[in-house]
């Protein structure tokens, strides 16, 4: 008895491992509740809770606007083969741009493009450099994008408690209120903030036409296919991940700008500024296998899984940390089951 | 001077016994990104049996969970072989945020009679001893080195390679668990949600630094210990913001993995095997 490669897995098979996966990763999800000390059903129902409502359905716009952004350019990132990992400290980053110039620049019209000009590029400097070390150096991009999620962590944590320390507030780590020019307009009483909403899906869109439509992306594809071919046709390998990564972190920077122009009006402890919109851009972006465009259904859907945690956390008291044991879980549930459609068990060796 | 040496082997310690699990795997081919999520979920293991039934109990669950952990990635990497590297972050984060989940009950909750730090970190002198020994002496060593150089080779000559990442993947999860308990039984003896603070990442880099060799491993995370000592040291007595020190140990991997980034690294590292292709 032996595993075979399936190369043409019939959709039946794909739909059956699938579902299996997904059963399981329920099911260990359930146990964790269980031994958690609240009733699995209980807690699926208030995971799935915000599609309840009108203000439930609220929040998970909300977070799926960061989500479609950086799921967007990961997706692309992915497809280039550039793993990028750090959105989470791109996106910091990106509130860090966003929020000097909200603070220490004049305000005037200017004010909002040119915080996302700013977070933007910052956010693209530093998937830059880890893009640079791998072309440069050879260092593994998942490991440093890791690694520089918890620099940024400690300069923004540092910026708030010392020198951007707001001087109207006392016993709280953060800045000052940003001034109305700096403030991005909302739906109603929501805090969705549609000019990021609207980038966000200008973003699929343009990677989508980008990678499909134009000469770039048709070299970008060659390169993540196959790095020995695109060698052989001459293509420069380290020019194209460059470029594939300062466009991810272009995209993760403008995030972390409508993060705080859009929701907080400040910046704030890392923490609270990022929900793990990092991390859980990688699932969308794995979700949306290598396509820019399918993130427009992907983001949402993880957009519920987060709003679901917050709610799991308002009602039960529960760590937010379980938002990371779901994604975690659909993440191996995810590639598992791509794994096992992708093979058959042969009964002879 | 002698205290630096001391405390800065006391730091390296969990740094060693992690970077000494995934160093196995990867020497078969492995790659195990899961390291933070592993030695977490073992450190909390760890101390909950510590508290039932005593250290001993506490040192062979954390040993246990990370072994169990080890296969559980192996049934991704090796069984269906998936994505080792995706396979291995969904890890790190399951086990990151089910220990925060399932830990909440123990914060603040200390523990009575806490392990001597000396005796693990002699015992992990000795692992990485025996590590070199077992890769470069014996069959198994063998075995593990063509996994992980050319499993085609191997399989060809009857070796199972699946059967030797397993193997790899266990004893590696259990020196990872080891770490953890390490970590909540010794080094801090509590339980606090985020408590491996970035030691499985650092320990990932350190695999890379030492070339895949167990005993250059011992002298980097022992380096390691010095400089979270001295960070430890110089903090506050020098005008640098806190938040600078804290940083460190992250700015150092990427420069370790700059400076060793083309480091040979096991041929099929990273690779599923597949006996059709």
């Amino acid at each position: 008895m032996r595993w075979e490669l399936d190369p043409s897995p019939s959709l039946w098979k794909v739909f059956l491992a699938y579902s299996l996966f997904v059963a399981l990763a329920l099911l260990l999800l359930g146990l964790l509740f269980l031994l958690y000390g609240v009733s699995p059903l209980k807690a699926y129902g208030l995971l799935l809770s915000p599609l309840g409502d009108s203000l439930g359905l609220a929040e998970v716009g909300r977070r799926t606007i960061p989500l479609l952004l950086i799921g967007a350019g990961l997706a692309l990132a992915f497809r280039v083969g550039f793993f990028n990992i750090g959105a989470e400290g791109q996106l910091l980053m990106g509130a860090v741009g966003g929020a000097y110039v909200a603070l220490f620049l004049p305000p005037g019209p200017w004010t909002l493009p040119l915080m996302f000009l700013l977070g933007g590029g910052l956010g693209a400097v530093w998937s830059g450099l880890a893009a640079w070390l791998r072309v440069r150096f050879g260092a593994n991009e998942i490991l440093t994008t890791l690694m520089q999620n918890y620099l940024v962590y400690y300069l923004v944590v540092y910026l708030v408690a010392g020198p951007w320390k707001g001087q109207m507030v006392f016993g709280f780590l953060y800045t000052d209120r940003f001034p109305p020019e700096a403030q991005l307009p909302r739906l109603g009483d929501t805090l969705v903030h549609w000019p990021t909403l609207l980038l966000g899906i200008a973003a699929a869109l343009g990677l989508q036409l980008l990678l499909f439509r134009t000469p770039l992306g048709f070299e970008w594809r060659i390169l993540g296919e196959n790095p020995q071919a695109a060698r052989y046709l001459g293509l420069k390998g380290g020019r194209l991940i460059l470029l594939a990564a300062l466009l991810s972190g272009f995209l993760a920077g403008l995030a972390g700008v409508g993060e705080v122009a859009g929701i907080h009006l400040r910046l704030l402890e890392p923490a609270q500024i990022s929900l793990g919109y990092g991390f859980t851009a990688i699932l969308v972006a794995w979700l949306a296998r290598g396509r820019p465009l399918w993130v427009l259904f992907t983001a949402p859907l993880l957009g519920l899984i987060l709003a679901g945690g917050d709610a799991l956390k308002l009602a039960l008291s529960m760590p937010f940390r379980v938002v990371d044991v779901v994604a975690g879980l659909l993440l191996l549930s995810l590639i598992g089951a791509e794994a096992l459609s992708q093979r058959r068990l042969i009964w002879r060796r | 001077m002698e205290e630096a040496l001391l405390r800065a082997v006391l730091f390296g310690t969990p740094i060693l016994l992690a970077s000494l699990g995934a160093l196995l795997s990867e020497r078969g081919g492995v790659v195990n990104l899961g390291v933070e999520g592993m030695m977490a979920l073992s450190a909390l293991a760890a101390f909950a049996a510590a508290l039932e039934a005593g250290p001993v109990w506490g040192v062979l669950c954390g040993v246990g969970v990370g072994s169990l952990l080890g296969l559980f990635l192996g049934v991704f990497a090796v069984f269906l072989r998936a994505n080792q590297f995706v396979a291995g972050l969904a890890l790190a984060a399951l086990g990151l945020g089910a220990s925060g989940l399932l830990g909440k009950r123990y914060e603040g909750t200390p523990l009575p009679d806490p392990l001597p730090e000396g005796v693990l970190a002699g015992l992990a002198l000795i692992l990485a001893l025996g590590l070199h020994l077992l890769l470069s002496r014996t069959r198994y060593g063998l075995y593990l080195r063509s996994v992980g150089e050319n499993p085609k080779a191997a399989d060809l000559f009857g070796v199972s390679v699946d059967g030797v990442r397993y193997l790899a993947l266990a004893l590696g999860g259990g020196m990872i668990g080891l770490a953890g308990a390490y970590l909540s039984l010794a080094y801090r003896p509590s339980w606090t949600d985020g408590m491996t603070s970035g030691l499985g990442w650092v320990a990932i880099a350190l695999v890379i630094l030492a070339g895949w060799q167990p005993l250059r491993a011992v002298l980097g995370a022992y380096f390691f210990g010095l400089l979270f000592f001295l960070q430890f040291r110089l903090q506050g007595s020098v005008p640098i913001p806190s938040e600078a020190f804290a940083a460190m140990p992250y700015l150092l991997v990427i420069l370790v993995l700059a400076l060793s980034g083309r480091a040979r690294a096991p041929r099929a590292l990273g690779q599923p095997f597949d006996r059709g292709r």
